[in-house]
Formats: C-alpha cells, sequence, structure tokens
C-alpha cells in the first residue's frame, strides 16, 4: 500500500474532504470485514480539540476506552503541498482508567519526549525514503493544513503503512481566521498580498518581510491579519519586482504607504516585522528612511552588519563577497554564519543604530549557523547605548534555537535547501537549533511578538506613551 | 492626538477556537477597553432561509479593561449571568421577522457563520444602525474534518450515512427525527463522536412499510465500517415512537436507545400509516392557547391502561435512555416518562431504565447551543388551516442548558453502550 496513491485530498466549497479510506489502504476497497472485530480488540476513542483551529492554537488529543497500562503510539501525518509525507509520533502508557491525556502524559520516546501537548505537530520529520532537505511551508494559505492523527497498537516506530491503527482524527490548522480578507497588491510598482483583519477597523498595520529565499511568503501576515492587524506580505526579491539600484529604500517606502493609505489603517501606527534579509531590510528603513517612521519594529534571525541605504542587490551581492568566510561542513551544508564575523568596527559597513527612534525587538537563536545574529544584537546593544537609545531596545536570546523562528508549532529543519536566487544555485544551507528547544522558542517568541506589537501598534486606553521593554 | 475617543477604536475581540464544532464551547474575550466601561456583546447569523438571529449580552469592562464571558455576568440582553454560551443558544429572529421560525442547518458540510460584534454601552435594538467597535467571524461546524457523507439509496431506504474519520469498523446508530424529511445535522455531528450515523427519511408522501427500519437496520449493519452487533438507535418525537416500536421486531435488536421527548402511547400492531393517521386525528382534537398556538400534549392524557394503545416496554431488552422535557406541550413526555417507569418495574426490567427529566424544557430537545424554539409553524397538508403554529414548551435558559446536559449524557450513555461494553 503506498500512501502517495492512498493519500487522496477532496476539496468542495469551503471546506475538505478526505477519503480516508483509501489514505489507509482500506478495507471499504476489498470489501473485506476487518479480522479483527470490536468484540476481541481495542477500539479507543480518539478525539482531537478544536477540530479546526489556527495554527497558533494549542490542541488537545486524548485517547480513552483502552485497556489500562496498554502501551500506544501517537502518530501524526501530514502531506505538503510539495506531495512530501511529514511525520510525528510519541510513545504513551495508559492510565489506570485506560486514558492517555497527550496535554498532561509524558512520552516516552518517538520524536518528542515529555509531555508535550503540541509534540505531535512541532516534531514532524520527513517520513523515511523521502527526498532530501526539505523545509515544510504552506504557500496557499487560504485552505488549511490538513493532519491526520491515528493511534497504534504498542510503541512502533516504523512501518506504520503496514499496519492499520486503531483510530484516526484528521484536524485541521488554519493560516487564516474566518473573515480574513486576502488582496493581491500589485500597484505602484510594489508586489505583495495585503491581509485584512475581519471587522470595522481601522486597524494598526504591519509590512512583513521574508528573507533571501525571496518569493512571496504569505503565512506569518495571514496569522498577524488573524489577531487583529492589517499586514502587508511584501515581495522584494522577485526578478519580476524591480528593485532599481539607486533607488535604495523607495521600494519599501512605497509598500509602507501602501498599508498606511489603506482606509482601514490607523495612518500613526505602521509597524515593520523582517526575518533575516527581511530584518536588515527593516532596520536599514527604521534608521535612515526621511519618508517613513514605522512605529516598532520587530527583527528575527537579522544582522545590521551591511551597508546603510544601499540597493539590495548591492547588499546582496556584498553578502557573497564574504564567500571565502563560508564554510561547507562535513555533510556538505553550507555554514555562513561567519560572514560577518568578528562584527566590524569600521562604522561604514553597518547601519547606525543610533538612528533608531523607535521600539525595537530583537529575536534569535544562539544556535544560528546561518547568521551571526547574536554577535550583531549584542553590537546593537553597544551602539544604542552609546548613543543614548537602548531604552527603545529589547533583545531575547533563545538556547539553541536556529535561525528560522518561524510561526509555533511549525517543524523545525536544521538544514534545509535553498536557492540563492541572484546565482540561481540550489545548495543545502545549515540554519542550526535542536528541535525542542528551537520549538519552545518559535513558541515563546511569538506570543512575545503578538504582545510587542499590541503594545505599540494597539495603545492602551491610560497610556500615551509607549513602553519600549516588554 | 485624539486620545481618548481614539481608544475605544482599539478593542481586540478575541473568539477562540473560531472554528468549532457545533457542540464545541468557545470563549469570548474582549480586551484592551477602558476600565468599567459599559460594553454590548452581540452575535448575528443569517440562516439558510435568509432570516437574520440575533443575541445579546450587557457587560461592564473590569479594572484592566476586559470582558471575558466566560467568566463574567451578563447583566441583560437575551441572556443574563454567567453563560460562556449564551451569545449561540439565547439567539432569536431579529425584529420584523416573520413569526413561527425555527432555525435549522440543512447543509451540513458547510459551516454557519456567526459575526460576534462588540458595541458601546448596553444596547438592545438597532444593531444594524450603530457603529461596531470590533467585529470577528466564527465558524460553526456539524461534520469533525474527515467525516464521510454517503447518500443511502439502496434496499429501498433513503436517508444519509455519516461515517467517522478513521479505519473503522464503528459502531452504528439509526438516528430518526421527528416530522420533516431528511435532517442530517444530528447524525453528522455523532458521527464527529465515533458513530456511523444513519439518518432516515420516512415520512415520504407514500407512506413507508413497517420493514423499513428493518431494511435500514440491515444497511448498517452490511455496511463494511460498521459493527454489526453494535449499533443503538436514536430519537426524537415521532422518531422516539418509531424506535420504541421496534420492541416488537425480530430484526432490529439494537444493543440502546436513546428516546428523546418521547411518548410510548401509539397504536399498537398498526403500520406506519395508521400511526401517522393517528397523529393527524390528535392534533383536529387539540386545543389552541390565546395566541393560538396548538397544545398536542393533552389529548394523549391521560395515559390509558389498555395496552394496545401503548407499546409494552416491558419487552425491553436493551438499556433505555428517556430525556424529558418537563414542558413538553406537544407530547406527555413525562407522564409517558413515568408510565413506561410502572411497566417496566411491573416486569422486571426497570433497571435498563435512565430517565433525565428537565424542568421548564420543551419538545425540541436539540444539539447543544442551538436557538431553543418555543413554537413554530407547522405545516400538516390534510389539516386547515395549513400551516399552524405548535407549541414546543419551554423556556430559553433552562431548555438551553437542558440542552447541553443531555446531549453530553447522551453521548457518555452511548459510549457505554456501544464503545465500552463486553460483547
Amino acid at each position: 500500500m503506498s500512501w502517495r496513491s492512498c493519500f487522496y485530498f477532496l476539496r468542495a466549497a469551503h471546506k475538505t474532504l478526505y477519503t480516508l479510506q483509501e489514505q489507509l489502504g482500506l478495507l471499504g476497497r476489498s470489501g473485506i470485514r476487518p479480522s479483527s472485530t470490536m468484540a476481541q480488540t481495542v477500539t479507543p476513542i480518539l478525539s482531537v480539540l478544536p477540530t479546526r483551529g489556527l495554527v497558533d492554537e494549542k490542541f488537545k488529543v486524548a485517547l480513552e476506552n483502552l485497556p489500562p497500562r496498554f502501551p500506544v503510539t501517537l502518530h501524526s501525518l501530514h502531506q505538503s503541498e510539495d506531495k512530501d509525507y511529514w511525520e510525528a509520533f510519541g510513545y504513551y502508557v495508559s492510565d489506570d482508567r485506560g486514558r492517555v491525556t497527550v496535554s498532561q502524559d509524558a512520552s516516552l520516546g518517538g520524536t518528542y519526549t515529555g509531555a508535550e501537548p503540541m509534540g505531535l505537530l512541532w516534531s514532524m520529520r520527513p517520513v523515511p525514503g523521502s527526498r532530501t532537505g526539505l523545509r515544510l511551508r504552506k504557500m496557499d494559505v487560504q485552505s488549511p493544513m490538513v493532519v491526520l492523527i491515528s493511534a497504534y497498537k504498542g510503541h512502533v516506530f516504523e512501518g506504520f503503512r503496514e499496519q492499520p491503527p486503531m483510530a484516526s482524527a484528521v484536524t485541521e490548522r488554519w493560516y487564516m481566521a474566518p473573515g480574513v480578507q486576502r488582496i493581491d497588491i500589485r500597484e505602484r510598482g510594489v508586489k505583495g498580498t495585503i491581509f485584512i483583519p475581519q471587522g470595522p477597523g481601522p486597524f494598526p498595520g504591519v509590512l512583513d518581510m521574508w528573507g533571501g529565499g525571496g518569493g512571496l511568503v504569505e503565512y506569518r501576515s495571514a496569522l498577524l491579519a488573524s489577531h487583529g492587524f492589517v499586514s502587508l506580505a511584501l515581495d522584494y526579491l522577485s526578478p519580476k519586482v524591480a528593485v532599481a539600484d539607486d533607488q535604495s529604500l523607495v521600494y519599501f517606502e512605497k509598500a509602507f504607504n501602501i498599508i498606511q493609505q489603506h482606509p482601514q489603517v490607523i495612518k500613526d501606527r505602521v509597524g515593520i516585522c523582517g526575518l533575516c534579509l527581511g530584518a536588515s531590510v527593516t532596520l536599514n528603513v527604521a534608521a535612515y528612511s526621511e519618508s517613513v517612521s514605522p512605529r516598532c519594529c520587530v527583527c528575527i534571525s537579522g544582522s545590521h552588519v551591511l551597508p546603510a541605504a544601499k540597493s539590495l542587490s548591492y547588499v546582496i551581492n556584498d553578502g557573497y563577497k564574504h564567500m571565502d568566510k563560508l564554510l561547507v561542513d562535513e555533510q556538505n551544508r553550507m555554514v555562513w554564519r561567519h560572514a560577518i564575523l568578528p562584527i566590524t568596527t569600521n562604522p561604514d559597513e553597518k547601519l547606525d543604530m543610533g538612528r533608531i527612534k523607535c521600539p525595537l525587538l530583537l529575536v534569535n537563536g544562539d544556535d544560528d549557523q546561518s547568521k551571526a545574529t547574536v554577535e550583531s544584537a549584542e553590537d546593537i546593544a553597544k551602539m544604542m547605548r552609546a548613543a543614548g537609545n537602548e531604552h527603545l531596545l529589547t533583545t531575547l536570546n533563545y538556547h539553541d534555537a536556529g535561525h528560522l523562528i518561524e510561526p509555533p508549532y511549525t517543524p523545525h529543519f536544521r538544514a534545509s535547501n535553498f536557492i540563492i536566487q541572484h546565482l540561481q544555485q540550489k545548495v543545502l544551507v545549515l540554519w542550526g537549533g535542536k528541535t525542542k528547544p528551537h520549538a519552545d522558542a518559535q513558541e515563546d517568541s511569538w506570543q512575545k511578538i503578538l504582545s510587542f506589537l499590541r503594545e505599540h501598534l494597539y495603545p492602551c486606553p491610560s497610556s500615551s506613551i509607549p513602553q519600549a521593554k516588554l | 492626538m485624539g486620545g481618548r475617543m481614539r481608544n475605544l477604536w482599539h478593542l481586540l475581540l478575541s473568539v477562540q477556537p473560531s472554528r468549532a464544532l457545533v457542540d464545541e464551547k468557545f470563549s469570548v474575550r474582549v480586551q484592551n477597553a477602558l476600565p468599567a466601561q459599559w460594553l454590548t456583546v452581540h452575535a448575528l447569523l443569517h440562516s439558510e432561509d435568509g432570516d437574520d438571529w440575533e443575541a445579546f449580552g450587557h457587560y461592564v469592562t473590569d479594572a484592566g479593561g476586559d470582558v471575558n464571558v466566560t467568566k463574567d455576568p451578563s447583566l441583560g440582553g437575551t441572556y443574563v449571568g454567567v453563560e460562556p454560551m449564551g451569545l449561540l443558544w439565547s439567539q432569536r429572529p431579529v425584529p420584523g421577522s416573520r413569526p413561527g421560525l425555527r432555525f435549522t442547518k440543512r447543509d451540513v458540510q458547510t459551516p454557519t457563520q456567526v459575526r460576534l460584534s462588540v458595541y458601546q454601552g448596553h444596547q438592545s435594538e438597532g444593531f444594524m444602525d450603530r457603529a461596531v467597535l470590533a467585529s470577528v467571524m466564527v465558524e460553526r461546524w456539524y461534520m469533525a474534518p474527515g467525516v464521510r457523507r454517503v447518500n443511502i439509496t439502496e434496499g429501498g431506504v433513503t436517508g444519509t450515512l455519516f461515517l467517522p474519520p478513521g479505519p473503522g469498523p464503528f459502531p452504528g446508530l439509526l438516528d430518526l427525527w421527528g416530522g420533516g424529511g431528511l435532517v442530517e445535522y444530528r447524525s453528522a455531528l455523532l458521527a464527529s463522536h465515533g458513530f456511523a450515523s444513519l439518518t432516515l427519511n420516512y415520512l415520504k408522501p407514500v407512506q413507508v412499510k413497517n420493514e423499513y427500519f428493518e431494511d435500514a437496520y440491515r444497511v448498517l449493519q452490511q455496511h463494511s465500517q460498521v459493527c454489526r452487533r453494535r449499533i443503538g438507535l436514536v430519537g426524537l418525537s415521532s422518531g422516539s415512537s418509531m424506535a420504541l416500536r421496534t420492541i416488537y421486531s425480530n430484526v432490529i435488536q439494537p444493543r440502546c436507545l436513546v428516546c428523546l421527548s418521547a411518548t410510548h402511547v401509539q397504536p399498537v400492531g398498526g403500520t406506519i400509516a395508521d400511526f401517522f393517521y393517528k397523529i393527524e386525528e390528535n392534533l383536529k382534537k387539540s386545543h389552541y392557547n390565546e395566541e393560538n398556538q396548538l397544545i398536542g400534549r393533552n389529548v394523549l392524557l391521560p395515559m390509558p391502561t389498555d395496552t394496545s394503545k401503548k407499546v409494552d416496554v416491558g419487552r425491553l431488552q436493551c438499556p433505555l435512555l428517556l430525556v424529558v422535557g418537563e414542558d413538553d406541550q406537544s407530547w406527555p413526555a413525562s407522564e409517558s416518562a413515568d408510565d413506561m417507569r410502572e411497566m417496566m418495574e411491573r416486569a422486571g426490567n426497570s433497571h435498563l431504565l435512565t430517565v433525565l427529566s428537565y424542568p421548564r424544557t420543551g419538545h425540541l430537545i436539540e444539539p447543544p447551543y442551538s436557538p431553543h424554539c418555543r413554537a413554530s409553524k407547522f405545516n400538516a397538508p390534510t389539516i386547515s388551516p395549513n400551516k399552524f403554529m405548535i407549541l414546543w414548551g419551554g423556556e430559553v435558559a433552562p431548555h438551553s442548558h437542558a440542552q447541553e446536559d443531555a446531549w453530553r449524557k447522551m453521548l457518555d450513555f452511548l459510549r457505554e453502550n456501544l464503545y465500552c461494553s463486553a460483547d
């Protein structure tokens, strides 16, 4: 039985239906009754609540009606948009009442251990036999991620497809809350997607930028809109998007203005959020733009070590000129963190952080193998201290987290395939991080990012001065 | 800066989960308002029939400028007190709607969308003309992801089968409604809780034969994903009557019965046609109250002593759960339950009987958080005037609490008898 031929995904109207029988290569087709009738074997009752959740909502997985002290494996399965299969599993033993409660009980082994309510999601990895260097990302945010959760007898570590589970449940994980609108933006040469929360507004806004991988990555913006922010996911690296050499920040200023001028946005409550190269752009705009002033900035896994106010293509090419410092490890993975080390003392080679005028949140993992973000953050603090604006700075450093700090409960990848856009070259990049600490970092940092954005963009009725420190 | 006025516009309204099953609770919070601020939280839905339904509660924010609907009391509106789900179950048609409406979702493959909004002050009307401070959309689903819907037309049986996700096999349920064609939503929900549930259309223009239910039972038994020895029956109103009739069947051997708003008073040994003929006769004899609503319960009272006029529940061989609304104005459900208990005590099988009796609760005991319907239009072609109002009974809050409690207990009962018990 092949999962590929079995995992059949039907979409109708606003929901998805699955033929799980086919997924599990089931019985219905052959017309043969299962040899194990309920009389002899165990049929536990598996529940996942909520049945349909937002990607950053926790769920509760529970099993009932098992014999007491019965070993079971809880397994999750997801087929990505690229058609790869991802799975996670944990080993449990039912209690005296025949119950397993994932949010409370400890997993004794599998892809995660300990009491981990969301381990079945964040510890997912490609199933054995998959292509290498995979990364799980949802590009179509208007449909949910569908996850099949199953319970197997005993403690199983392989061969999940060779035996039918005792019970299964399906859960949907959404990036868009109901009522959130998605609108393509193609104006003034700016390319992106804007997400608008449900309700009359007006709302604060966020300019959202991803990293050097390019393309139009929408999921974080969709989630931010689900939390009440008008969010513009910006495409700034695609070949079709002209980012002219001599107009360094103009493209980003235009994008910022598009948000500000939207009828449902509060003009003086627009912030910027960026990851990796997007974070660098964020700092560049915040420090040097003369026409836009973000109310606050969030920089995830970013650095200020880049020439100021230069065009993006200059910056990118400049970045690759340090190729001699780029290592390749024994597994042929590119390790880029040393490119900017040691942090330059030459002020012309980095952004002047003394020019930052708004609250700034830095989110970094100390096992970031792609960029020296922790060292950059220390240097940023030093510069801001000297300039007298350090009170605007908050830094979150997560031990053993890597570069790709994403929304919570999404799987961690220590390395994955990456296409160097302007060289059109595919490499395997080491991002770093260990799975469990990285998952914890994603969960914690997302809450803090949302709090930070709410604090500075949705003011508390009783205060009028923004508080920089969390 | 326009400080204080602008602050009102920065309310955060959040509902978790934003997509849920119809019987799942949600948590509604308002944050970032001023302390001790008066607010109205409002729910609005647009039904498949094109009517608008609404509910609302009056709140005062705490010292932090927050309202938590799960913990804070509503001081007025369509519900009062601490009622986490009041915004759903206290819904009623908006002023100016057609009379006698009953909320029903026919297409169970799409969700019911409810818009929750926050208004300034304690408002009770004119919501469409007022400025909304914040609003979110939530979805309420009858089908969990992975539940499959299958049209059944084999063996002369017309119905819809809902199968839970997973390898199966599953315990089965024959789901029998009262009047009104093929009603799917309870079966969709039951399948979302692990039961293969077949809802049956037995009120066709040409009356079905007695064997129809046996045919349906067989369809369920023979399905490859149903455990043939673990099948139960669930009925509401005349569906309960059909369920009780199966006591006389040699084919239908359910493991348990759930009968909501039931009476065992019916002609014994006749056809289905006889049954419905009697119903119509009774309707003709029923009287109307001052509001021109038909009250059906009295015609069947007092409880007959003649055994040919009621199902002999002394012959029951499986557990029976009776769910009774004490304010049922349509059928004498309380009196019937008492009479059934007496019969079973005499026969020595009363240990099989569980009765859940709810004060101030009416006839239409539906899945939780569905709006309560005290009276509605009922279409009976042979009676003139054709459309008349039937009084079902019940008061909004007690009836809604009863629905929530009964549903949970019904699921526990079904699990215990169909999932947990040994063969």
